[in-house]
């Protein structure tokens, strides 16, 4: 009974919030030019699709690029710092530099140097995206258990096979929070990127939508992209989260 | 089957773990190294593995007898299994390292299932077996290369004492059954006392050798309480009065 509570908390939740919202807006009579109700919402949604539904699959193809881009370059990197303290030292301070500098910042630089406006927000979005993956992995591969380690040592384990048999599996849960963080991020990474790359000119993903139907203020149109965003995160989030469960099905921490 | 000379070991910290040990261990002994925490024991332990080298001193093998890599079996003090792995599967990591495939390895696994009792939980992962049974998983593991040599740093100390009881009465059944040579570390006179024929005992930091006892207990059910027991146990406490600080 509780725990059938607990799972429904979020959508009764949500449903009342909306519930208010709608009455707020028809009580206080507020035009859907400031805030649209959520019918509102529904019904740009359903008029607009032809354009939102492409929007959303092109954000998400970015997306997506992204996450992959950043898991081979965040694991790749994790493992060459675990192999070589030179190479550790000499990234470590780079990859945190990278990622305090705001996407925002950076963006209209990579957007002007790569042509290709696809690879552009690729690159944007994976730059947002990869530290985590790096980090969290890099924590995994360091936290290998020292007994362990020496046990493969004693049976003359060569550093591939201590490497692939050990220290990577050791890892794959720390990575796998990691690519949990990540898979949000690269969502807002490509957005981020495509606001930068709307407004120098070239349109497909959902925040070139927003841009322009802020412009148009057609602000029940801005919410239904926002919410197609945002649906989008939750479900990311969910897909890596059964990802972890399968692949730690049965393991023993 | 092997001298240690004048070994002593200095860590990179300046700390001083081992101060001269010197001694003999025979082929096909079971000897304890017994001693306080902190005495160098464990550190002793890895010298022989060949994990770590002396400061100053020789471990001399005798001729023919210096092991090469995966034929010294280690038991740490918790069972370090791989917790993806199923029981089998960790089993036949030493045998895998040495490029068996897992087919010529099967009839060996079987084999050191069965020695530890446990032939029914091949396929069972860490994370479903008790601290006992995960004990006894790693004691297979280490037996399945069929070592020369057995090194087992305080592998019991993390058990409750009647698991621990039942485990210490089937290693020395093992070593009776086997002969493997086996270097045992432990902080409990008790369990010093009923496995070894051969206890090293060890005074305090920096480890020295305070005693060399050889014991003779008779086998069987008598072994853990009859008065043979509680003399070589008198004589244990005696020595570490003579030793511990007061």
């Amino acid at each position: 009974m509780i725990r059938g509570l607990t799972r429904l908390a979020p959508f009764i939740f949500g449903l009342s919030a909306l519930g208010a919202w709608q009455a707020a807006v028809w009580g206080l009579a507020v035009p859907s030019y400031v805030l649209p109700g959520p019918i509102d919402i529904v019904q740009a949604y359903l008029g607009d699709y032809t354009v939102l539904n492409p929007a959303l699959l092109s954000t998400l193809t970015v997306t997506v690029t992204a996450l992959l881009a950043a898991t081979a370059i965040g694991v790749f990197l994790a493992v060459a710092m675990a192999a070589s303290n030179l190479f550790r030292a000499a990234i470590q301070p780079w990859a945190v530099i990278l990622q305090v500098t705001p996407v925002v910042a950076i963006a209209p630089l990579i957007i002007i140097w790569v042509n290709q406006p696809f690879i552009a927000l690729v690159v944007c979005a994976t730059i947002v995206a990869f530290f985590p993956i790096l980090s969290n992995t890099a924590a995994g591969l360091a936290a290998t258990p020292a007994a362990l380690l020496d046990l493969f040592t004693l049976n003359g384990a060569s550093r591939w096979e201590i490497l692939f048999w050990l220290r990577l599996p050791s890892a794959l849960p720390n990575f796998l929070t990691g690519l949990r963080i990540s898979g949000t991020l690269a969502l807002v990474g490509a957005v981020v990127a495509e606001f930068v790359a709307g407004s120098g000119g070239f349109a497909s993903g959902l925040a070139y939508r927003i841009i322009e139907a802020s412009y148009r203020l057609e602000i029940p149109r801005m919410f239904a992209a926002l919410v197609l965003l945002g649906m989008s995160g939750i479900i990311i989030y969910a897909l890596l989260g059964l990802l972890e469960r399968a692949l730690l099905r049965g393991r023993d921490i | 089957m092997l001298r240690l000379e004048g070994i002593i070991k200095r860590f990179d910290t300046g700390t001083l773990a081992l101060d001269g040990i010197s001694a003999t261990i025979d082929t096909g002994a079971f000897v304890a190294l017994l001693g306080p925490s902190g005495c160098g024991k464990s550190t002793l332990l890895r010298l022989l593995a060949g994990l770590e080298a002396p400061s100053h001193g020789t471990i001399h093998w005798d001729a023919g007898h210096k092991p090469g890599p995966g034929e010294i079996g280690f038991v740490f003090q918790d069972a370090t299994l791989l917790p993806w792995a199923d029981a089998a599967a960790n089993i036949f990591l030493p045998l895998r390292l040495r490029g068996e495939s897992r087919a010529q390895a099967a009839p060996k696994i079987t084999a050191a299932l069965a020695q530890v009792g446990l032939s029914a939980f091949a396929t069972a992962r860490p994370g479903a077996l008790s601290g006992g049974m995960k004990m006894r998983v790693s004691i297979a593991r280490a037996l399945v290369n069929e070592p020369v040599l057995l090194l087992m740093d305080e592998p019991f100390a993390a058990l409750d004492e009647f698991t621990r009881h039942k485990l210490q009465e089937d290693l020395h059944a093992l070593w009776r059954r086997t002969g493997t040579t086996i270097v045992f570390v432990t902080h409990s006179i008790y369990e010093a006392a009923y496995l070894a024929n051969r206890i090293l005992v060890m005074s305090p930091r920096p480890g020295r050798i305070a005693a060399d006892i050889t014991t003779a207990l008779p086998e069987g059910l008598g072994r853990r309480d009859g008065p043979e027991y509680s003399a070589l146990v008198r004589q244990i406490t005696a020595t570490f009065r003579d030793v511990m600080p007061a």
